[in-house]
């Protein structure tokens, strides 16, 4: 730790994570001399925030940087993510603009702690050391919980921060309570690297899988795999509705992260052991997850647990990490880096749906989507192109994602989670299509179109036309993710 | 034409995309610039399709032509390979034509609740779905191209179609996803057997992995390619799906979607495959033969005949079936032959169904009679149509089924003659209870006295301009390849000497 102190800092390496915190506090202090009718000009602020840190990133594309003594690393993994994690800024500060314009207070202190949120993911993006990934996970997680309870009136929004909020600590309790073993156990390595060489044959397996069944049950929580998800569907339908869609995505997404950099950094040598580990966790989340949404009625929730599901495919990368065969590691991490991008798209963009169908004078209910095509054949549209790529179903890019995984599972001969893989894909699809359904074949219940502001128009069809590109084209992102192996 | 022989077959297939994106930019409520769009962009197609098939070396049907193989995906060695042979040939050209004389008969009925648009744009992406599958020769462009096909067909029946839509559109959806994400697991095992995507390359490489391995991808294609065709005991989505679909979509279904499950088998299973080909033969035979007397069973109990005519087809493609499984020279040329005339044949009456509902609002068997005796014409259509479905010779369904039990009467190397031989004789029974519901449909329909209900409608008119010119391309090649069979066994003959290579004959 010491070196890390006193080392040369790379100023251009962290520079993303720089300008945006400049960016937060800049917003926090901004709104405090706005006037009330004034104060939507925080979003614009942080979206052009947001835009600075993407070009940041930019910057730094090309180049293997390591700072803050090996803790801290740019290479193309950590820039693949944090451009997605800009993406997926700029896509949630599109659905909260309106919603916060016109409901709730508190819009320079939401896009503050939006903007800190973002950061953690950018920090777990290059994090290659105990105490930042932990860092990170905080930084995620803590702005979070706050931003589930704005809607401070609503004892829906209380609710799910409190459960938030209690899930949340106990699931950092858990981990640090792994990582400090492993802390132990490494003499006092916190950097990856050298945990992974004191670990290997220091013969001390029964302890270190210890530690990595509490670090993998900590990150568990915050990837609300099953069972360790019950948080999640209450949180997401209490929350602020574009909350909930950063929640699924970037708070998912950066636990999603630092079990990966984890588990192919710092703990390889005992994959033989916390693979079937994983095995089991995907197929509980996948199935679990598919077979509670089949009963939901409220979109959020529907989304929730298709999340939820969505997850399980994330994770069964995890089950395939094999340090014996490079190749089918490989092939593992690319799926699900494919898969992570692919779905962080289109998830936000059936969140944006949601939440643009609401804000105007609909409801959250799916019984009242119905006939929806003939009031707003746009939003209907654009909604069932997001729940099909979800489904997996051409011509979305959200089949290649499924596809990768599959793919990667059966060059690692796990045949039966292919299996598993593929009947949970039947299932799903049975509760996308019930939304579909009802858009599409079902007369109209409400009357009137439904309107949708230019500019969430705008980026839901940005994201949908990104979505068809990558079917066509996927080289797009198989290119990108080929190259952004750890 | 060197453009021709490099992209037509694309371009062909692409323009109707090119098409969905033109319709994006024509507003709702002009369906009549809809409908130009969509008679010009398939005509196109059409056009694009009769080009390739004179720039075809008949010769060398055999052979792959046009062929065009560009970097694609490189992470997974997917490339963008197309091409056709005389296999393919008449599927992709039956796609084209078919999708267009949909396009036509829509110019004549667009069907409740309207939106022309739409409905125009769902077609023409099915028509890129269809000749895309027909040219692909990478498995993962197939995979995609086949499963382009689910959604349109999703929404046509789920908005135009009939009373339980909504319920067969979701089976219709499920049921073909499943099928087909065991066909994926299929290609992947194929993929690392083989290290490549590749369809000709695969099959080059023969011996793919040990038995075990072969029979299980070949199962997995299997479910993936009989669910699509579909094989008894998969069928139940289809009598559900055609049924409720509107016209065009049931000829769509009918005439171009089922042969993709067949064309599967052909391309894809039985010549990379051949070893787990000849085991499960027997089995796909056996099912072929359920298939053709339950199909015929089943139509004997029917009183829509919508529904009568989808359980036909379930009959009819165990004809097909029985042809492939044989594994001989004369029973899978024959079942080429039969995909052809049944696309043609089925296609028609359910064009006829169709507008026989517009007429009477009723598909009601026991409802409807003596449609001779009103609309002549109409009901000369429908005899010869439903004649023509019997397998009369001289038209074009009796080339299919008499090649079909012609070849299991003398199956390919390695099989149980006097099991094929059992089968033949099932197929047999199965032509008699065929010729036996489709006559007594035929009375029933067009023969017998006009019903009282339907005695002083004077409003009912005989086929119509449109309904002719959508109607008179099938009714002409049904008669042509009936009379001159070659047409059809001359271009796929070649191709199916090259796939018998491949069973060492």
């Amino acid at each position: 730790m010491q070196g890390a102190l006193t080392s040369p800092v790379d100023w251009h390496a962290i520079a993303p994570e720089l300008v945006l915190t400049a960016f937060a506090c800049l917003v926090l202090v901004v709104d405090l001399f706005l006037a009330e009718r004034a104060k939507w000009l925080a979003m614009p602020l942080s979206a052009i925030g947001v835009l600075a840190t993407g070009a940041a990133t930019l910057s730094l594309v090309g180049s293997e940087r390591t700072t803050l003594s090996g803790s801290y690393e740019i290479d193309a993994f950590a820039l693949l993510l944090k451009g997605l994690f800009c993406v997926i800024g700029f896509i949630v500060l599109a659905i909260s603009f309106d919603y916060f314009r016109s409901g709730i207070r508190y819009q320079g202190e939401y896009y503050f702690l939006l903007l800190c949120s973002l950061l953690g993911g950018l920090v777990m993006s290059s994090a290659r050391d105990l105490v930042t990934i932990f860092i990170a996970i905080e930084l995620i997680s803590v702005p979070g919980f706050i931003m589930t309870g704005l809607r401070k009136g609503d004892p829906k929004s209380n609710e799910a921060s409190l459960k938030f909020f209690l899930f949340g600590v106990l699931s950092t309790a858990v981990m640090l309570y792994g990582m400090s073993l492993i802390y132990g156990l490494s003499g006092g390595a916190t950097r990856l690297d050298r945990i992974r060489e004191a670990i290997d044959g220091s013969g001390n397996e029964p302890l270190v899988m210890l530690s990595v069944f509490f670090v993998v049950v900590g990150f568990g929580f915050k990837i609300s795999a099953v069972p360790f998800h019950f948080w999640a569907p209450d949180t997401y339908e209490g929350a602020p509705s574009p909350v909930a869609a950063f929640l699924s995505t970037a708070s998912k997404i950066g636990g999603f992260v630092g079990l990966l950099v984890l588990m192919f950094k710092a703990f390889p040598e005992v994959a033989d052991i916390w693979r079937p580990v994983f095995a089991v966790l995907a197929t509980l989340t996948m199935t679990v997850g598919n077979l509670i949404a089949l009963k939901q009625r409220h979109i959020i929730r529907l989304l929730a647990y298709s999340g939820i599901a969505q997850s399980g495919y994330i994770l069964v990368a995890l089950a395939l990490i094999d340090p014996s065969s490079p190749g089918v590691s490989r092939q593992a991490l690319e799926s699900a880096l494919v898969y992570i991008a692919i779905y962080a798209v289109m998830d936000l963009g059936a969140f944006a749906a949601a939440v643009a169908y609401a804000r105007r004078g609909g409801t959250y209910f799916i019984d009242d989507y119905a006939g929806l095509w003939q009031r707003s054949p746009v939003l209907a549209t654009l909604l069932t192109g997001f729940l099909l790529s979800l489904a997996g179903a051409p011509p979305m890019a959200g089949a290649w994602a499924k596809l990768f995984v599959f793919l990667a599972t059966i060059n690692a001969q796990v045949y039966w989670l292919a299996v598993v893989m593929g009947v949970n894909a039947v299932i799903a699809a049975w509760y996308y299509l019930a939304v579909v359904k009802r858009m599409f074949f079902e007369a109209p219940e409400l009357e009137g179109p439904v309107e949708v502001p230019y500019f969430l128009r705008a980026v839901m069809g940005v994201a949908a036309l990104a979505l068809l590109v990558v079917f066509i084209y996927p080289p797009v992102i198989t290119e990108l993710a080929e190259r952004s192996i750890l | 034409m060197e453009w021709l022989d490099n992209w037509g077959l694309s371009l062909a297939a692409f323009l109707p995309m090119a098409g969905v994106v033109l319709l994006l930019f024509v507003p709702g409520s002009m369906d009549g610039v809809a409908k130009a769009v969509g008679l010009v962009i398939t005509g196109a197609a059409l056009l694009v399709g009769v080009a390739v098939g004179v720039r075809f070396d008949y010769g060398s049907a055999g052979a792959i032509q046009l062929e065009v193989n560009e970097r694609w995906i490189p992470q997974i060695d997917a490339r963008y390979h197309v091409g056709i042979d005389g296999i393919a040939l008449p599927l992709f050209e039956l796609s084209l034509l078919v999708s267009f004389l949909c396009i036509v008969y829509l110019l004549w009925h667009v069907p409740s609740p309207g939106k022309a648009k739409a409905l125009i744009a769902l077609t023409l992406l099915l028509e890129t779905g269809m000749t895309g599958t027909f040219i692909a020769l990478d498995l993962i462009l197939f995979f995609i191209f086949w499963e382009v096909v689910l959604v349109p067909m999703y929404f046509m029946i789920g908005i135009w179609g009939g009373p339980r839509r909504e319920y067969a559109a979701v089976k219709f959806f499920l049921y073909t996803l499943f099928g087909s994400i065991f066909m994926l697991l299929g290609f992947l095992a194929l993929y690392f057997q083989g290290n490549t995507f590749d369809m000709i390359a695969l099959r080059e490489q023969g011996n793919l992995g040990s038995t075990l391995v072969q029979n299980l991808t070949f199962a997995g294609l299997f479910l993936g390619f009989a669910i699509k065709v579909p094989m008894w005991p998969f069928h139940t989505w289809l009598p559900d799906a055609h049924t409720e679909a509107p016209t065009i979509g049931s000829v769509l279904l009918a005439a171009v979607m089922l042969k993709m499950g067949t064309y599967g088998f052909i391309r894809i299973a039985y010549p990379i495959l051949p070893d787990a080909a000849v085991y499960f033969a027997p089995v796909i035979g056996i099912l072929a033969v359920i298939a053709i007397i339950y199909g015929a069973l089943c139509c004997f109990a029917q009183s829509d005949l919508k529904r009568l005519i989808a359980f036909s087809s379930v009959g009819h493609m165990g004809f097909v079936m029985l042809g492939i499984a044989t594994v001989s020279d004369r029973g899978i040329n024959g079942a080429i032959f039969g995909m052809v005339a049944h696309g043609l044949i089925t296609g028609m009456l359910f064009f006829l169904a169709g507008s026989i509902h517009e007429r009477f609002h009723t598909r009601e068997i026991s409802a409807l009679g003596g449609v001779l005796q009103q609309m002549p014409r109409f009901g000369s259509v429908l005899v010869y149509a439903g004649i023509a479905s019997l397998g009369l010779p001289g038209l074009a369904g009796f080339w299919g089924e008499m090649l079909a039990l012609l070849g299991s009467y003398q199956p390919g190397a390695g099989l149980d003659e006097g099991l094929f031989r059992i089968l033949m004789v099932g197929g047999g029974i199965g032509t008699v209870l065929t010729a036996g519901y489709l006559l007594w449909t035929i009375q029933r329909v067009a023969m017998g006295t006009v019903p009282e209900k339907f005695a002083d409608r004077h409003d009912l008119f005989d086929v119509q301009p449109l309904e002719w010119s959508a109607w008179a391309p099938l009714l002409v090649l049904i008669l042509a390849a009936g009379i001159y069979p070659r047409m059809v066994l001359g271009v796929t003959d070649g191709a199916v000497q090259t796939l018998l290579k491949s069973f060492g004959g």
